[in-house]
Parts: C-alpha cells; sequence; structure tokens
C-alpha cells in the first residue's frame, strides 16, 4: 500500500550548529529521502541590535561597531559608513587617503575572496585548499595589521581620511604580495577548476536567472554570476574607484560554478586595482582639514553605497541635528542574497544544498546584525 | 590427527591471532599518525610535533584520551543494537587478517577460499553501519548508513568483477596462490586497468574520501557514528583504518606481486608496498573534493561495473588466446 506523500516527509535540522553553515545560521530543511522540499533559513541566533546601538551613540563611537558587522570584509564598512558621514557633514577626504582606502579595502576583498574560496571547497569535501588560502591570506592579515593595528576586525578609516599613513615597506610587501598570488593562480586552477569531482559537483546547480536576482535584489558576485555587470565601483564610483582600469567579471549560465568563477577573477581584478594604486599613489596629507571635534549634522538623510566582497553594503543615516544619529539602516549584501536560498535548494540534495549555501558566501553575523 | 592439531594448528591460530590483534593496534596508531603527518604537509603544515619525536606517540596520548571519554548513550537509541555495532564492524575486519600471506610461510591460515572470505567479511561491514545509523536513532545517522549501504553495495560488484579477472588467470583463490603466480610479472603490468579499477573500488569500500559520503562531515556532520563517543566511537576508526590497510594488503597481493622483491625480506617488502598504497589512498583524500552521491551511484552502475566486465571478458579470451 502506498503512504500518502507527505507522510514521507522528514525535517531536517542543518544548524545552528553545523559543520556547513558557517555561523549560527539554521537552515530547515523539508526532506524526501536526500531530496529538499522546503528549506527555510532560520536567522537571529547572533543579533547583536548594531542598528539599535548606534541610536545611543555618537557618530564616532558607532564606527568601532563597522568593523564587526562583516568581520571578513570589515573595510568596505568602515568605508561605507564614514562615506555617510561625510556626505552629511560635507567633508573632502583628501587624494592620498582616498588611494590608501582602495588599497586596503581592495586588499582586505582578496582575504574575504580567499577565505570564502578554503571554505566553500571545505563543504564540498576538500580541505587541503582551505589551508593554501589561508597561508596566502596570512601575508594580507599581516600586512594590514601594520597598517590598521588589527588583524580581523579593523576599525581603520575616520570621517575625513585615515589616522595613519602607510610606510614603504607596506608597499613592498603589498608588490611582493601581488606577484605572490599571481603565481598561484595556477595551483588553484590545477587543484580544485580543473578537477572533474569540482565541476561535477558545481556545474549547473543553484542557477540563478536574471529575474531572480532583480527580484530577490540580490547584488555582488551573486548577481554577477548571473550575467549582470552590476558592481558599485563602476556603477555608482565612489572613493579614487574612477581612476583605475578593471573589469567587472560576469558568469554566463548563474550556477554555482560561474560564482565561483567570477569571485576568483575578482581577486584577479582587485589585483590589477592595487597595482595601480600604488603605482599612482599621490602624495598629500591623510586627513581632511577642519575635521570638527564634535559631529553634530544638521537634520537630513544621507545614503552611502560601497561595493563589499559580498555585494552592495548601504548605509543609510537619519540625522535630526543631534549628536546621535536617529536612525541608522544597514543594506547588508548577504540578507538580500540569503533570501534566494528557499528558491533555488528547492528539488536539490543535501550535498547540492551544502554546495549553495557556500557559493552564496552568507557571513552570519552581517545578517544578524 | 590430534597431535597436529594441538602440537602446530591451534598453536599456530592462537599465536596468530594474538599476532593480528597486536598488529591491528600498533598499525592503527601507526597509520593515525601517518594520516596526520600525510595531511600535514600536503598542506603545509607540520602536523603534531609535541609528543614525541615528531608527534608520533600523539596518537597514543590520543586513544588513551579516548578510552577516559564517557560512553555516551542517549536516551532514545536501541540499545543492544546500539551497543553491537561498534563490536560488529571491529570483528570481520580481524578475521580477514586470518588469509592475507605476509611472507612466504607467514600466514595465519592459507585457505583455498581465502579472496571470498575476505570479501564476504569486508561485506559485513555494511551491516555493522546500517546497525550504528539505525539505532542511534539520529536523522544524520541513518542517512549517513542508507548512503553507506547503497555505496558498499554498488562498489563491491565491480570490486568482485575485477578480483575475477585476476583469479581466472591464477586458476585459485587462495592468496598465497595468487603470490606465487607473480613470479614473472606483477600483475599491476598485465592487469592495469584492473589495477585502477580495484583502486577506486577499494576507496569506496573503505569510505574514505572523495567517497566518503556516509560521514561527510559538511552535510551529515559525522555520519553513522553521530551519536557515538569515547572508545566506541574510537572501535569504528580503528575499523576504518584496519580496513584500509586490509584493501592495501590485497592490492599487494594482486597487483604488486605480494612479499616479492630484491634484497630485503618477505616481510619487510610486503609493508613497504602495503604502506605505499595507504599513502596512495590518503593523498586521494587531502587533494579531491567529495562526490555527490548520486554521481556515486552512477559512477559505479554506468562506467565502474561496465568497465570490470569489459576487463574481465579481455582476461579470459586472452587466456583461451594464449
Amino acid at each position: 500500500m502506498l503512504e500518502p506523500l507527505e507522510e514521507k516527509r522528514y525535517v531536517l535540522n542543518l544548524g545552528p550548529q553545523h559543520p556547513a553553515t558557517h555561523g549560527v545560521l539554521r537552515v530547515e530543511l523539508e526532506m524526501e529521502g536526500e531530496f529538499i522540499v522546503k528549506a527555510d533559513p532560520d536567522i537571529g541566533y547572533g543579533h547583536r541590535a548594531h542598528e539599535h546601538m548606534a541610536e545611543n551613540r555618537n557618530y564616532l563611537q558607532f564606527l568601532p561597531n563597522m568593523g564587526r558587522v562583516d568581520y571578513l570584509h570589515a573595510l568596505a564598512y568602515n568605508q561605507g559608513y564614514c562615506m555617510a558621514v561625510e556626505k552629511l557633514i560635507g567633508l573632502q577626504v583628501p587624494e592620498r587617503a582616498e588611494y590608501i582606502r582602495v588599497i586596503t579595502s581592495e586588499l582586505n576583498r582578496i582575504s574575504s575572496h580567499l577565505l570564502w574560496f578554503g571554505a566553500f571547497l571545505m563543504d564540498l569535501g576538500a580541505f587541503t585548499p582551505f589551508l593554501y588560502c589561508f597561508d596566502d591570506r596570512e601575508n594580507i592579515l599581516d600586512l594590514l595589521d601594520r597598517v590598521t593595528g588589527s588583524r580581523l576586525t579593523y576599525c581603520y578609516y575616520r570621517f575625513g581620511g585615515v589616522p595613519q599613513d602607510i610606510d614603504q615597506e607596506f608597499i613592498d610587501g603589498c608588490r611582493a604580495f601581488v606577484k605572490r598570488l599571481r603565481g598561484r593562480w595556477k595551483d588553484y586552477d590545477n587543484l580544485v577548476t580543473k578537477n572533474i569531482i569540482f565541476i561535477e559537483r558545481t556545474k549547473g546547480i543553484g542557477v540563478i536567472t536574471k529575474e531572480q536576482c532583480m527580484l530577490y535584489g540580490l547584488t555582488g558576485p551573486m548577481v554577477r554570476g548571473s550575467g549582470i555587470p552590476y558592481d558599485i565601483r563602476k556603477k555608482e564610483p565612489y572613493s579614487a574607484y574612477p581612476q583605475f582600469d578593471f573589469e567587472i567579471p560576469v558568469g554566463e549560465n548563474g550556477d554555482t560554478m560561474d560564482r565561483y568563477l567570477v569571485r576568483l577573477r575578482e581577486m584577479e581584478q582587485s589585483l590589477r586595482i592595487i597595482e595601480q594604486a600604488l603605482d599612482k599613489l599621490p602624495n598629500g596629507p591623510i586627513m581632511a582639514e577642519k575635521v570638527p571635534k564634535r559631529i553634530k549634522p544638521a537634520a537630513g538623510e544621507v545614503y552611502a553605497a560601497v561595493e563589499a566582497a559580498r555585494g552592495e553594503f548601504g548605509c543609510y543615516i537619519v540625522s535630526q541635528g543631534d549628536v546621535k544619529p536617529y536612525r541608522i539602516k544597514l543594506r547588508v549584501p548577504s540578507y538580500a542574497n540569503l533570501s534566494i536560498l528557499p528558491e533555488i535548494a528547492v528539488d536539490t540534495l543535501v550535498a547540492d544544498l551544502v554546495a549553495i549555501l557556500g557559493s552564496i558566501d552568507v557571513v552570519v553575523p552581517e545578517i544578524d546584525r | 590427527m590430534d597431535a597436529t592439531i594441538f602440537g602446530s594448528d591451534l598453536v599456530r591460530m592462537i599465536i596468530g591471532l594474538i599476532g593480528v590483534i597486536a598488529l591491528v593496534s600498533v598499525n592503527a596508531l601507526f597509520l593515525i599518525w601517518m594520516e596526520r603527518k600525510v595531511a600535514a604537509h600536503i598542506q603545509l603544515r607540520p602536523g603534531p610535533m609535541e609528543v614525541g619525536w615528531h608527534g608520533s606517540i600523539q596518537t597514543i596520548a590520543d586513544a588513551l584520551k579516548l578510552m577516559g571519554k564517557e560512553l555516551i548513550t542517549p536516551d532514545d537509541v536501541d540499545k543492544p543494537v546500539y551497543w553491537l555495532a561498534p563490536i560488529v564492524i571491529f570483528l570481520p575486519v580481524l578475521l580477514s587478517f586470518l588469509v592475507i600471506p605476509f611472507a612466504p610461510g607467514l600466514v595465519i591460515r592459507d585457505m583455498n577460499v581465502g579472496v571470498l572470505l575476505i570479501l564476504s567479511f569486508a561485506a559485513l561491514t555494511v551491516l555493522a553501519i546500517l546497525m550504528a545509523g539505525w539505532s542511534s536513532n539520529n536523522k544524520y545517522a541513518v542517512l549517513g548508513s542508507i548512503r553507506s549501504v547503497a555505496q558498499n553495495v554498488a562498489y563491491e560488484i565491480p570490486l568482485l568483477i575485477t578480483v575475477m579477472s585476476i583469479i581466472l588467470m591464477v586458476g585459485s583463490f587462495s592468496l598465497v596462490d595468487i603470490v606465487k603466480a607473480q613470479e614473472k610479472y606483477w600483475f599491476i603490468l598485465l592487469q592495469p586497468l584492473a589495477f585502477i579499477l580495484y583502486i577506486t573500488c577499494a576507496t569506496a569500500e573503505t569510505n574514505r574520501a572523495p567517497f566518503d559520503l556516509p560521514e561527510a562531515e559538511s552535510e551529515l556532520v559525522a555520519g553513522f557514528h553521530t551519536e557515538y563517543s569515547g572508545m566506541r566511537f574510537a572501535l569504528f576508526f580503528l575499523a576504518e583504518y584496519t580496513n584500509m590497510f586490509i584493501v592495501s594488503a590485497l592490492a599487494t597481493v594482486f597487483f604488486l606481486g605480494g612479499w616479492r622483491g630484491p634484497f630485503l625480506p618477505g616481510w619487510a617488502w610486503f609493508f613497504i608496498k602495503v604502506y605505499a598504497m595507504i599513502f596512495l589512498i590518503m593523498w586521494f583524500r587531502w587533494t579531491f573534493p567529495r562526490v555527490r552521491f548520486d554521481q556515486l551511484i552512477t559512477f559505479a552502475w554506468k562506467i565502474l561495473i561496465p568497465l570490470a566486465f569489459a576487463n574481465l571478458l579481455l582476461t579470459a579470451f586472452l587466456m583461451k588466446l594464449f
């Protein structure tokens, strides 16, 4: 006798403590055998109320929080927030500071992508690439440690510039790193990109169409993997980015493989930006003149967006003329990117879901901001 | 008659079993250390360095730690089955050693059905994994054990057929006879395809990466042994490493000429070859990503089995010809 289909279904909890979720994300899976019928991401386990904290602090006091929203590409968040406040009080950042911001932010982007690369491969069951990436990433952390003073939760940019200049040793280290990482692409390609098992696991898995990208408000490598060249650095240029020559890599099919390739190529583009910025690095001050000691902007609203490693990070500030912001809304890319998971996870296997989740590259503290 | 049983056979069996248990324990300790070192050096790091010379007695420390751990029995497990599973997985592994020829004359029991004995004992592993997964009352464990059963059933067939082509050439199921038949050439030269098939199937049979789906940690946490702790977990671990030793020993016997080799004594050659095979299997694990479950099964039924059959037919044809 055949049972009704529903009775064969069961619920499998993926997380909140599960090796594939990279943080306290829980995905509730309704399964039929090994096939997923419904996937429901459950968030909020690590909620820290950053936005509410902003309402109780003055503008400068909130700055260190920005290193802790997305701890992997912290400098982009530094930059987004600083840009919003600079817009609000009308500060002009000097050229050299903009260059330093670009260099450090791109280094940070590469370190974020390298970590993603390793973690993604680990989800697919290959452990070794993870340690290769960490070996490379270590160089970036050392470089950024030298200039920012910390290795992970950076708080480096200030309103109107950067507090500390870069020195010759940092510049040499950057150049050496660019050369080193370029030499590594071949290893990565041979070890991973050309691996038949890897190709089989990622080709045609988790396809996202262009229309879905628009509907769900996806940004970053997710949308570029589907073939839409949307990148804030090009679409709404900020900082010193218009002065550099770089491309936006896009995929064709919008599957996991394309998102992988997009991120891999993005690292190369970031290297190009760093190289050009080091070549053109202007002299001059690193801090704007007349930065007010006490930031008390006039009433108004402002939005600034930057391209973080995971997509568009936007910072929306409402000021009512007080020393504290009335409201800060952080538009984080992972939140929107994760929202597509229930749609593309249907009818895949658990193993595929792990690959898709890896390719979305969520940073859970960013979702639970 | 009696005299031979008590005088030689029984004593021989007892000594053999003690030897096997000693070998299994020492071998597992060594293999775990070797795995860590191989993994570490592939991953550009030194691995365990603190306990003993280059961490050489690290695994002993770990084993002691595991012995001291609490044996957790979750509330809703099927207790008798849950307790039995680690033992059931370990016994057939021990028995497989009975027929492996380590050196000329150094075999506990040379049986004329040696190959069949080992393969049938290897099949028992599935039962233990199913017991562990089912009795744990845990979804990850059940999924892991279901995967394991499907995988082992699928991969046993090409494994058997591949081994059959060797047996066709030798005309005996005895492992000693198979080694003796490789006086002129190692079978790896005559049967390269069979060797590749064997290694693939053996990796899958022992649930090693890239076919380690029953315990795929990024999908199923720890698969069928998710709920096991302490020495029970250690027994599963021990069985996995001993299984690896057995499939490598079989590969040595079938394809690499067993104990044959110049200068060194037979047992030394045997162990060198076995550990070289184990190194190969470890190398796979630390290089490849994991395959997906449906791909794994498709690979077995659509590629490996036809290839194994083709190899068998070709062998039979050539045997008839010459």
